[in-house]
């Protein structure tokens, strides 16, 4: 017997790519473009987001007979706020430096729209198993956008990748800079992330023609 | 040979490169396919030589840029002349063959790279290669610092080319001046190629020396003195302001040769005089309102504005690239605004928002790149409320005269 279903298995692959939440959905636009122009805080947010929505969507999900829709909003915030709390208190004690430049941004993740989507529109309405899937796969999903507008614009941005220095060094003129290259400052704002993002969703419609919508 | 090619391409019609041969052959020749007989409206003016006039009203500009690239180099290590003597300092080989050297390969990578650009677009779409980047591509060398190394300027070319333009839909659906795009993108790209005061004077970046002294030269522009509070440290005079003999952009600083230009499009009906004539009077109003500021004594010389706010109104029109913006920028069909009142309040904006982002940024003396691209991202809106405002009093008068009509007949 397989470990999953097909019917489960698309929970966790059609977010990759099909249903994406960022370049399909374009849900959780503001923190792909506040956190991605490092890898590093890329791949923390990434994690970070897996672990809420994969732990969120459960419990959702089990206390989804109990919880009254006119107060159901209010659940999910709480549900959130407590998970991300972990994961900010967990950050602060095995990974210190890094909380201190990524705790804004993982307070943020209480208002990452794909979170509050996913618990709305499947926990709800799903047992806790296939919440769990359908959890993951999205952050997966939301993870492969993040790490890969993440890595090109710290590529390109401060020729860096985890802030180790990749393509020589800028200010001893080796590696590539010797030939006159010079880091891109453009990428490293936030505009930049949106370009990408765009370009991204522009290359994604042009390999798979059913996703475009009728002019 | 016109016959040749004409054949040549009802040969290859239909085939995947069709397009970049028929671009080639309509660019050389006027194609047979034109109607002979018939009524129909006739123009001389088809795109293609549309833009072929504003790039012959920029000629005069790229010309005075290549002898100014001479002439600021050779002044910079040697010192201004005397007693200046046009032909003798100015218009010779020395100049002309330094300045050419510089500027012919970014005119060459500029056009290359985005043409070749254009090509692919037209041949993966299978569209015809549109005539839109003639005139990019000429504006792009005019607009850039010297030594602007030719990689960025191709990475730049490409990027705007392809996200300023293309992604919308190609010449006549862009949102941005696709040149002003790959100007912004050099800026926030590569901002130590782009301002300060070593990018624009030839040879200033790799620390070339002053004649009788190891200073290194620097040419810094009229406008980076004043945001660093330095007026008095700058030798141009007005005329030489006027004329353009002053450092900047390679084709923006002859305030002379664009209002040439700028005449020259007008009389050609393809530039607008209306954004032109109100971009300059937003200027002016913007310099006038700081120069009121100075006056009253609001501001005291210990401020970091006070140089620029105090720099008298009228000349902002003939330092850095205001003028050269307003007249060849701001002016594009695309993407100014449509209506003609809309013209007015878009190029007043330009004017007013350029002036200001000069005195207020100090970072960046120069604004009026970012005010067109501001500009062009609104026009839509604009001319979204010209028409509404205009539909607005139509149907008033409309609904008067219906209800006078009405009257009218009760008392009959």
């Amino acid at each position: 017997m397989a470990l999953l279903s097909k019917k489960d298995t698309n929970l966790i692959l059609d977010p990759l790519a099909d249903n994406n939440p960022i370049t399909i959905q374009v849900l959780g636009i503001c923190s792909a473009l506040a956190i991605t122009a490092e890898l590093k805080a890329s791949v923390v947010m990434s994690i970070s987001v897996l672990f809420v929505m994969g732990i969120g969507n459960v419990v959702i999900s089990l206390l989804r007979n109990l919880i009254p829709s006119k107060i159901r909003i209010i659940v999910q915030l709480i549900v959130i706020a407590a998970l991300v709390i972990i994961v900010d208190q967990v950050l602060k004690a095995f990974a210190y430096e890094l909380s201190k430049t990524l705790s804004v941004f993982v307070g943020l993740i209480i208002t990452n729209c794909i979170i509050m989507g996913r618990f709305e529109a499947f926990a709800l309405g799903n047992g806790p198993w296939r919440s769990f899937l359908d959890g993951i796969g999205n952050a997966f999903g939301y993870a492969v956008i993040l790490i890969m507008v993440g890595f090109l614009r710290e590529l390109l941005g401060s020729g860096t990748l985890f802030g180790v220095p990749v393509l020589g060094d800028p200010i001893a003129k080796t590696g590539l800079y010797a030939f006159g290259y010079e880091n891109n400052g453009f990428m490293i704002i936030p505009p930049a992330a949106l370009i990408v993002v765009g370009v991204l969703i522009w290359i994604q419609r042009a390999q798979n023609k059913s996703l475009i919508e009728e002019a | 040979m016109k016959q040749a090619l004409h054949n040549y391409k009802e040969k290859i019609k239909g085939n995947k490169w069709a397009p970049a041969f028929n671009a080639i052959h309509t660019f050389l020749y006027t194609p047979n396919e034109v109607t002979q007989k018939g009524t129909h409206v006739k123009a001389v003016d088809d795109l293609k030589r549309t833009m072929n006039t504003v790039i012959l009203s920029l000629v005069p500009c790229l010309l005075f840029g290549i002898f100014n690239a001479g002439y600021q180099h050779y002044s910079a290590i040697n010192g201004f002349p005397e007693s200046f003597s046009l032909f003798e300092h100015f218009i010779n080989w020395e100049n002309f063959i330094l300045g050419i050297s510089s500027v012919l390969p970014l005119l060459i990578v500029s056009y290359g790279v985005g043409l070749a650009v254009e090509f692919v677009f037209a041949v993966i779409k299978g569209h015809e290669v549109e005539e839109g980047y003639l005139v990019t591509g000429m504006l792009v060398p005019l607009i850039v610092p010297i030594d602007t190394p030719l990689w960025m300027l191709a990475v730049a070319v490409i990027f705007g080319v392809v996200i300023g333009k293309e992604v919308f839909g190609g010449t006549g659906m862009n949102i941005l001046n696709p040149a002003l795009t790959i100007r912004a993108f050099l800026f926030f790209a590569y901002p130590t190629w782009m301002s300060g005061d070593k990018v624009w004077v030839h040879d200033a970046v790799n620390g070339v020396t002053k004649a009788n002294s190891a200073d290194a030269i620097s040419g810094e522009t009229v406008l980076g003195y004043l945001a660093q509070n330095r007026t008095d440290e700058y030798a141009y005079s007005l005329s030489d302001m006027f004329y353009g003999f002053i450092p900047g952009s390679v084709g923006e600083t002859s305030a002379f040769l664009i209002l040439l230009g700028g005449l020259f499009l007008i009389f050609a009906k393809i530039g607008s005089w209306r954004i032109m004539l109100s971009g300059i009077l937003g200027a002016l109003a913007m310099g006038l309102i700081f120069n009121a500021v100075v006056d009253f004594g609001w501001i005291g010389s210990y401020s970091k504005f006070y140089s620029l706010m105090a720099f008298d109104y009228w000349k902002h029109l003939i330092v850095g690239g205001l003028a050269f913006g307003i007249v060849f920028m701001a002016t594009d069909p695309v993407t100014a605004a449509q209506t003609n009142r809309g013209k007015w309040i878009y190029g007043f904006l330009i004017g007013f928002i350029s002036v200001m982002i000069r005195v207020f940024n100090p970072g960046y003396p120069e604004g009026v790149f970012l005010a067109i691209l501001l500009m062009n991202v609104f026009a839509p809106t604009i001319d979204h409320y010209v028409v509404q405002a205009n539909v607005k009093r139509r149907m008033k008068r409309a609904s008067l005269a219906q209800a006078n009509s009405n009257f009218n007949t009760q008392n009959a």
